[in-house]
């Protein structure tokens, strides 16, 4: 029988049967830890196995994107702890002036199609817009992986989700991205793979494949993949566990309302609700077509007296993209404020937190309470985020 | 006595209205504010800590209690100390008709029993399964049975890997027999 996405890349990655339903033994391409989770890996390989190296230094990554440079000394501790151990056995360390490590190991071609990927993050499962199987797992799991390059994995069913129809161009990647944190909820596609088809997805750019792979995590989702135009395709005649279909022609700007991503609107539902604050960056808006689309409405404008504007690119290569193409200019003389790569605005990042009673509109994943801060947060794509900003309230780029 | 047969008092973790109460999550189950434990001889007295009508559970229950809990058990952050809290209690096992990916795995991997039961919702529906049956499985078979009552569960027997690294004790104890 015809194997999915994910069957058939377990499938090269393990001698068991790797059908859905079934538990195997994979064999693991790229092992991560990043500075959350790391540390405690580092503690967890070394009770167990004392001084002895992992299976393979060169499959073996630390990622540094949480917060960096540390702007808490437990981050510092963090990082100084995973460092040492990288240098005792060789491992390499992409550290703090990198940026977000899924993005780094992209970009630097450690998660390839086909690939498996596992690492201390639960946004890992980013890396199928590349095709390549990625997963979050605890620091026990990843430990372990260090030590023998392999771990076991429960395959999972896909559901198809086809997609018909073409985006409009006031529509965003995220905007279909939330569209669906709508739709699919956290049940549809939870603890199974998600392969993504239509147009609407076979016109994304890499930039917009990651955005909308990087909020399965929201979706309750194991991973999803867009096979349109993409390295890695199911056979004809895989079998699927749903199939789900909705037409996205004419889809408005989308807004997620606190506390929840999967709360959804549409902008005219909230459009006018005073704002504090923006960010534009994380893992799931932070590349440079991201920037540059933020750029197009902030050009000539500035951000409104009194709200700030954060911007956090995901990686050092698209800082140096924006530099390049005029973006970073564009966006310093509209008044943001632009940090060094990372994830910055999550957690306890680099670019700081919201206060109690601040309001953010962000192009992160999740607005749950305490991930940005103390502050509601309504999550958007860039271009609301950035009309929003000069406009001091939600809007999108047409209020202008 | 055989290794692979579980036997004790079924709790069935029910809400007010009397439903079995799906996605727990792992706030509900050890809350973030007592993530600085790191002894899991303390983690017990704060299992289920933060879930309405349970947070006694440390004090009622019993070694070998047989939690039986709706879909998407663990769902939430990844933290080990959900999974610890309970076996620091001695619970014999979890049983639920799904289970965080994550949630799932770090049960596997420190060798705490975790199965799937499926025909839950009916069988609390005709009075089944009730708090304080007894109830037998085999991790190994699957087969199971309410002591109490008669009549047979239908439980998810323990994959090959599942199994195994439960005999060895965790993931680690596991790993230093792998082949
Ligand atoms: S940007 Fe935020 S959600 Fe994305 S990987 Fe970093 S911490 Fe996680």
């Amino acid at each position: 029988m015809g194997r999915t996405i994910i069957e058939k890349i377990i499938q090269a990655h393990s001698r068991d049967d790797a059908a859905a339903g079934r538990i195997v033994w994979m064999d693991l391409d790229v092992r991560s830890a990043r500075d959350f989770g790391g540390p405690n890996v580092v503690k967890n390989f070394e009770r167990e196995y004392g001084g002895s190296p992992p299976a393979d230094a060169a499959k073996t990554v630390f990622t540094f994107d949480l917060c960096a440079p540390a702007c808490s000394l437990k981050y510092a501790d963090n990082q100084q702890a995973c460092r040492d151990f990288a240098r005792k056995h060789g491992i390499q360390v992409f550290d703090v002036d990198r940026g977000v490590g899924t993005h780094v190991m992209i970009e630097e071609g450690l998660a390839r199609p086909n690939g498996t990927v596992v690492g201390t993050d639960s946004h890992m499962n980013i890396l199928g817009a590349v095709g390549c199987f990625g997963q979050g797992m605890g620091d026990v799991d990843v430990a372990f992986a260090f030590k023998t390059g392999r771990t076991w994995f429960e395959v999972p069913e896909s559901v198809k989700v086809v997609l018909k129809g073409r985006l409009s161009p006031a529509a965003e990647a995220k905007d279909l991205t939330l569209f669906l944190c709508r739709e699919l909820g956290t049940k549809r596609i939870a603890l199974h793979s998600a392969e993504f088809y239509g147009e609407a997805v076979r016109d994304l750019a890499l930039s917009g494949r990651i955005t909308l792979c990087s909020m399965i995590t929201e979706m309750a989702g194991i991973i999803g993949f867009i096979p349109e135009n993409g390295p890695v395709v199911a056979d004809a005649d895989a079998s699927y566990a749903g199939l789900v279909e909705f037409d996205v022609s004419g889809l408005p700007p989308q807004v997620a309302v606190p506390p929840s991503p999967n709360a959804v609107r549409p902008l005219a539902d909230v459009r006018g609700t005073r704002i504090d604050s923006g960010f534009i960056g994380s893992c799931t808006n932070g590349r440079t077509e991201d920037f540059a689309r933020a750029a197009e409405i902030l050009k000539g404008r500035k951000v409104k007296k009194g709200v700030m504007l954060k911007i956090v690119p995901a990686t050092r290569r698209v800082y140096e993209e924006m530099l390049k193409r005029g973006v970073l200019e564009t966006l310093f003389r509209s008044g943001a404020i632009i940090v060094n790569p990372g994830c910055g605005g999550c957690a306890e990042g680099h670019v700081g937190l919201t206060g109690k009673g601040e309001v953010q509109i962000s192009t992160g994943n999740r607005n749950f309470p305490g991930k940005q801060g103390q502050g509601q947060t309504y999550l958007a794509g860039p271009a609301v985020v950035a009309a929003s900003c000069v406009a001091g309230e939600i809007a999108g780029p047409e209020d202008l | 006595m055989d290794e692979n047969i579980r036997q004790g008092r079924a709790v069935v973790l029910l809400d007010k209205q009397g439903e079995i109460i799906e996605d727990i999550d792992t706030d509900q189950i050890f809350h973030n504010a007592h993530l600085h434990i790191t002894d899991i001889a303390q983690m017990g007295s704060y299992a289920l800590g933060n879930l309405e009508g349970w947070k006694d559970f440390p004090k009622t229950g019993r070694e070998g209690d047989i939690l039986i809990a709706g879909r998407n058990f663990g769902a939430g952050s990844s933290r080990q100390q959900a999974v610890d809290c309970f076996a620091a209690l001695k619970v014999g096992a979890i049983l639920a008709p799904s289970f965080s990916a994550i949630y799932f795995r770090n049960a596997v991997n420190s060798g705490f029993p975790v199965l799937k039961i499926h025909g839950l919702e009916t069988m609390i529906a005709g009075a089944g399964i009730v708090t304080g049956d007894v109830i037998r499985f085999d991790v190994r078979s699957g087969r199971a049975e309410n002591v109490t009552r008669g009549g047979a569960l239908k439980i998810e027997p323990m994959s090959p890997v599942q199994y195994d690294i439960f005999l060895a004790g965790d993931l680690f104890k596991y790993g230093k027999n792998m082949k």
